[in-house]
C-alpha cells in the first residue's frame, strides 16, 4: 500500500505551515487531530479563513464541510483575525456577580465594539469568556494574554484608551 | 523502573529535603501568578542567593495554598507561617522575610496556619497542593508518589485494585456522583482488546477552579490515579481532554506526562512489568457540552462535541466504539491515596452515603475567596462562615449557587444542612463539580436565573429540540419579567416547561438547565412577584428598575 496520504502541498511559502504540517505529521494525518490541528492553525496565524481550512480538510482527508463544522462549533476557534491587542472579559459566574457585566458595558462604550467583535482600527479585540478559573480574584480581565485580577472600571478605561492611542488621562 | 528503584529516589529525596533547615514556599499557581508571585520568588531566591544562604534555605514554586483572596501567599517552613498579600515591589519585606526565618513572622503580612481557613480543612485530593513543586517529578516521587502505581502493578490483581475502590465509597467527582468503583468494574467487564481511560478536565462550570488548580499544583497525582485505573480496567491507552482556556494547566501536564515516560511511570512496561499506558493531552476548545462524557468522546475523535443517547453507554462503547473508563479530575486525584491507606480509611471519612472530602471553590461575596477542602457532610454554614468568614462589608447572607449552570440557588433557611450529594439534591440543587458561589442581599435571583439561562441558551448544542427551543424560551421569558413586562402567567409558563425540558432534553445539559430557574422560582418567588407585579427590581439589577415603570407598561 502506498504510504499515504500524498502529501498536499503548502498553501504558501509562510513558515508557519510548516507548524500546522508538524502537528499532522504527529498525528499520523488522522482524521482525529482535526482539533488538535486547527489549535495549532489558530495558535500560529491568529484565526482560520478558507485558506487554513481547506488545506487542513485535504491533508486530513476530510470534507470540507466537516471542517468547516468542527471550527464552527467549537467558540475557541475565530473566523475573523484579531485586533492588535485583546481584551478577554471573563462573565463566569463569579466575576458576573463581581460586576464583569458592567465592566463589559464600559468597553463596550469605550471601544463602540460589541463583545466578539474588533474595533474598526484594528487596534482592539473584545472577548467574552466563559469562565477563565480566576474566580476567586473576579472581576478578571486577560489584556493581551495577562490576567488582571479584581479589576476596576477606570482601569480597563485607562488600558483601552492606551490601547486605541488616546490620551490616558 | 521497579518499586525498588522508585523508593530509593524518594528515601534519597527526603534525605535531601531534610538537610536545608528553612523553605520558602511561594505559590505559583494561577490565581498568586497574576498578582505577580513569580517576581516574588525571583526576587527571594536572589535575596537567598547573595547572602550565600543556598545551604540552609530553599525557595521554590509551589502549586495553590487556597487562600486566593490574599495572595501572593508564601508558606514559611517548618514554621507553617504564611504570608499573605506579599509584594513583590518591596524588596525590604522580602528582606524582612529571609531575616525572620528563626524569629517571629513579620505581623503586617502574617498569617497563622490555626484560622479556620486553614485548620478545618481536610486535605486528601489537595494534600500536597502548595507542598511540592509541580513541575519537578521527583518532588512527588519524595512524598511517596507513583508507590501506589507501582504496588498494584507489581502485587495486586486487577480485580483486587477495583475491589478496593468500591470498598472506599468513592463517587464521580463531575458532578453526577456515580459510584466510581462500579463504573470502574463495569469497563473492567467489557468485551474487547482495547480499551481507553479518558479524564475529563474539560472544567465548564463558571465559577469553578478546583480541577485546574489541581492541574497546575500536583499534575503528577492525576497521572498516577490515571493509570492505576488503566491498569484495573485492562486499558493501555489514555487522554486528559483538558480547556484549551487553561493554557499554564496543560503545559504543567504535558511537562508531567514527559518526566514520567522518562522514569518509566508511563508507557511501555511499567514498573517492568507487561503492563502498558500511553498518555496523551488533548485540548478542548470552548464548548460547555463537552463536558457531558458522550459530548466529550466525540471531541476527542475530533468532531463536534455532541452527545448522543445513551445506552450504550461509553463503559462499553466510547471512544472509537470502544470500551471507555471516564472520570473527572478530583476523581482520578483520589485513587492513589484510597490504595496507599485502603479503602476502609477513605470510607470512614465523610457520611453514610457520600465518602470522602470535597474540594470546594469558595467564589462571590465572602471574604476568604479560594479553594478549600472539607469532609463529606460539613454544614454549610460552616462553609459560609467559618471557613469563608462570612460575608463581606454591612451585607447579609442570601444564597449560595451550587452546581453552576446545572444546579440551584439555595437560601439562607438550609444554612444547616450538611453539604452532601443527597441533601443538595433535596434542596433543588446538585453537587456539582464543587463551585460554590455565594451572594449577598446585592443579588437579584430573577437576574441570577437570567445569567444562567443565558448560558445554556447559548451552549446548548442544538441536537435536541427540548433543549435548543427549551433554553431560549425561558430566556425570553426570563427576559421579559426582568425588563417590567412579565405577566402572571409567565411564572406559570416557566414552571411547566421547565420540567418539560428537564424531563426530554437528550443529555445532562438539558436536563438539568431549567435548575437555577425553578430553585429561584421555589424559594424567591417574592422577588419575580415584584417584578411582574411592581415592575421594580429592588436590588437595581433588572432593566426594570432603570426605567419608571409606567413607559414600560404595554
Amino acid at each position: 500500500m502506498q504510504a499515504y496520504p500524498a502529501s498536499v502541498p503548502l498553501p504558501s511559502s509562510d513558515k508557519r505551515w510548516k507548524l500546522v504540517e508538524a502537528t499532522m505529521r504527529r498525528h499520523g494525518h488522522k482524521a482525529s487531530a482535526l482539533i488538535e490541528v486547527l489549535h495549532t492553525v489558530q495558535e500560529s496565524f491568529g484565526y482560520l479563513d478558507g485558506v487554513s481550512l481547506r488545506f487542513v480538510a485535504s491533508s486530513l482527508r476530510l470534507p470540507l464541510s466537516k471542517v468547516f463544522g468542527v471550527a464552527t462549533y467549537y467558540h475557541f476557534f475565530s473566523m475573523k483575525p484579531p485586533g492588535e491587542h485583546t481584551c478577554v472579559v471573563c462573565m463566569g459566574t463569579g466575576c458576573y456577580v463581581k460586576g464583569a457585566g458592567n465592566l463589559m458595558k464600559t468597553i463596550e462604550e469605550e471601544t463602540h465594539v460589541k463583545a466578539g467583535e474588533t474595533t474598526q482600527d484594528g487596534k482592539v479585540s473584545v472577548v467574552a469568556a466563559r469562565c477563565i478559573g480566576a474566580c476567586s480574584l473576579a472581576p478578571a480581565v486577560v489584556f493581551d494574554g495577562e490576567v488582571v485580577p479584581k479589576v476596576q472600571a477606570g482601569a480597563v478605561k485607562e488600558q483601552i484608551r492606551r490601547w486605541m492611542g488616546h490620551d490616558a488621562g | 523502573m521497579t518499586l525498588d528503584e522508585l523508593e530509593e529516589i524518594a528515601e534519597n529525596e527526603k534525605e535531601e529535603q531534610k538537610k536545608i533547615k528553612h523553605r520558602l514556599n511561594v505559590s505559583v499557581a494561577a490565581g498568586c501568578l497574576s498578582l505577580h508571585s513569580d517576581q516574588v520568588l525571583k526576587g527571594l531566591q536572589n535575596i537567598v542567593q547573595e547572602r550565600g544562604l543556598e545551604g540552609t534555605c530553599k525557595v521554590k514554586g509551589v502549586g495553590c495554598m487556597g487562600l486566593c483572596a490574599e495572595g501572593p501567599l508564601l508558606r514559611s517552613e517548618p514554621q507553617h507561617t504564611y504570608y499573605r498579600k506579599v509584594p513583590a515591589n518591596r524588596p525590604e519585606v522580602l528582606n524582612a522575610i529571609v531575616d525572620n526565618l528563626d524569629g517571629q513572622p513579620i505581623p503586617e503580612f502574617a498569617l497563622s496556619p490555626d484560622i479556620p481557613f486553614f485548620a478545618e480543612q481536610k486535605k486528601i485530593v489537595l494534600e500536597h497542593c502548595g507542598e511540592i513543586d509541580p513541575e519537578r517529578i521527583e518532588d512527588y516521587i519524595g512524598v511517596d508518589g507513583y508507590q501506589a502505581l507501582l504496588h498494584c502493578v507489581a502485587d495486586r490483581s486487577r480485580d483486587d485494585v477495583v475491589q478496593e475502590i468500591i470498598k472506599s465509597g468513592l463517587r464521580g467527582r463531575g458532578g453526577g456522583g456515580y459510584p466510581t468503583g462500579l463504573k470502574w468494574s463495569m469497563v473492567a467487564k467489557a468485551p474487547g482488546e482495547q480499551k481507553y481511560v479518558i479524564c475529563n478536565a474539560d472544567e465548564g462550570d463558571p465559577g469553578a477552579f478546583m480541577d485546574r488548580s489541581v492541574l497546575e499544583s500536583d499534575p503528577h497525582r492525576v497521572l498516577e490515579g490515571m493509570a492505576i485505573a488503566a491498569y484495573a480496567v485492562g486499558a493501555d491507552k489514555g487522554y486528559i481532554y483538558c480547556r484549551a482556556e487553561y493554557p499554564l494547566a496543560v503545559k504543567r501536564l504535558k511537562i508531567a506526562i514527559r518526566q514520567a515516560e522518562k522514569m518509566g511511570l508511563l508507557g511501555k512496561r511499567i514498573g517492568e512489568s507487561d503492563f502498558n499506558f500511553e498518555l496523551e493531552v488533548r485540548l478542548g476548545a470552548g464548548a460547555f457540552v463537552c463536558g457531558e462524557e458522550t459530548a466529550l468522546i466525540a471531541s476527542v475523535e475530533g468532531k463536534r462535541g455532541v452527545p448522543r443517547p445513551r445506552p450504550p453507554f461509553p463503559a462499553y462503547s466510547g471512544l472509537n466504539h470502544c470500551a471507555t473508563l471516564l472520570n473527572n479530575v478530583e476523581t482520578f486525584a483520589n485513587i492513589a491515596p484510597i490504595l496507599r491507606k485502603g479503602g476502609d480509611w477513605y470510607a470512614s471519612i465523610g457520611t453514610e452515603k457520600s465518602k470522602g472530602t470535597k474540594v470546594f471553590a469558595l467564589v462571590g461575596d465572602v471574604n476568604n475567596t479560594g479553594l478549600i477542602e472539607v469532609p463529606m457532610g460539613i454544614k454549610l454554614r460552616d462553609l459560609v462562615f467559618k471557613l469563608g468568614g462570612g460575608i463581606p462589608g454591612d451585607r447579609k447572607f442570601k444564597a449560595v449557587q451550587t452546581g453552576g449552570p446545572s444546579g440551584g440557588c439555595i437560601p439562607e433557611q438550609f444554612l444547616d444542612m450538611n453539604v452532601d450529594y443527597e441533601s443538595l439534591m433535596a434542596a433543588g440543587s446538585i453537587m456539582g463539580s464543587g463551585g460554590m458561589i455565594i451572594m449577598d442581599d446585592s443579588a437579584c435571583m430573577v437576574d441570577v436565573a437570567k445569567f444562567f439561562m443565558d448560558f445554556t441558551r447559548d451552549e446548548s448544542c442544538g441536537k435536541c429540540i427540548p433543549c435548543r427551543v427549551g433554553t431560549t424560551q425561558l430566556y425570553g421569558l426570563l427576559e421579559r419579567i426582568s425588563e417590567g413586562q412579565g405577566r402572571m402567567e409567565d411564572l406559570d409558563t416557566l414552571e411547566r416547561l421547565g420540567v418539560m425540558v428537564k424531563r426530554t432534553a437528550l443529555c445532562g445539559l438539558g436536563q438539568t438547565a431549567p435548575n437555577p430557574v425553578s430553585s429561584t422560582i421555589k424559594y424567591f418567588r417574592e422577588e419575580y412577584l415584584q417584578h411582574i407585579n411592581d415592575k421594580t427590581c429592588a436590588q437595581g439589577k433588572c432593566a426594570c428598575s432603570k426605567s419608571p415603570a409606567s413607559t414600560i407598561e404595554k
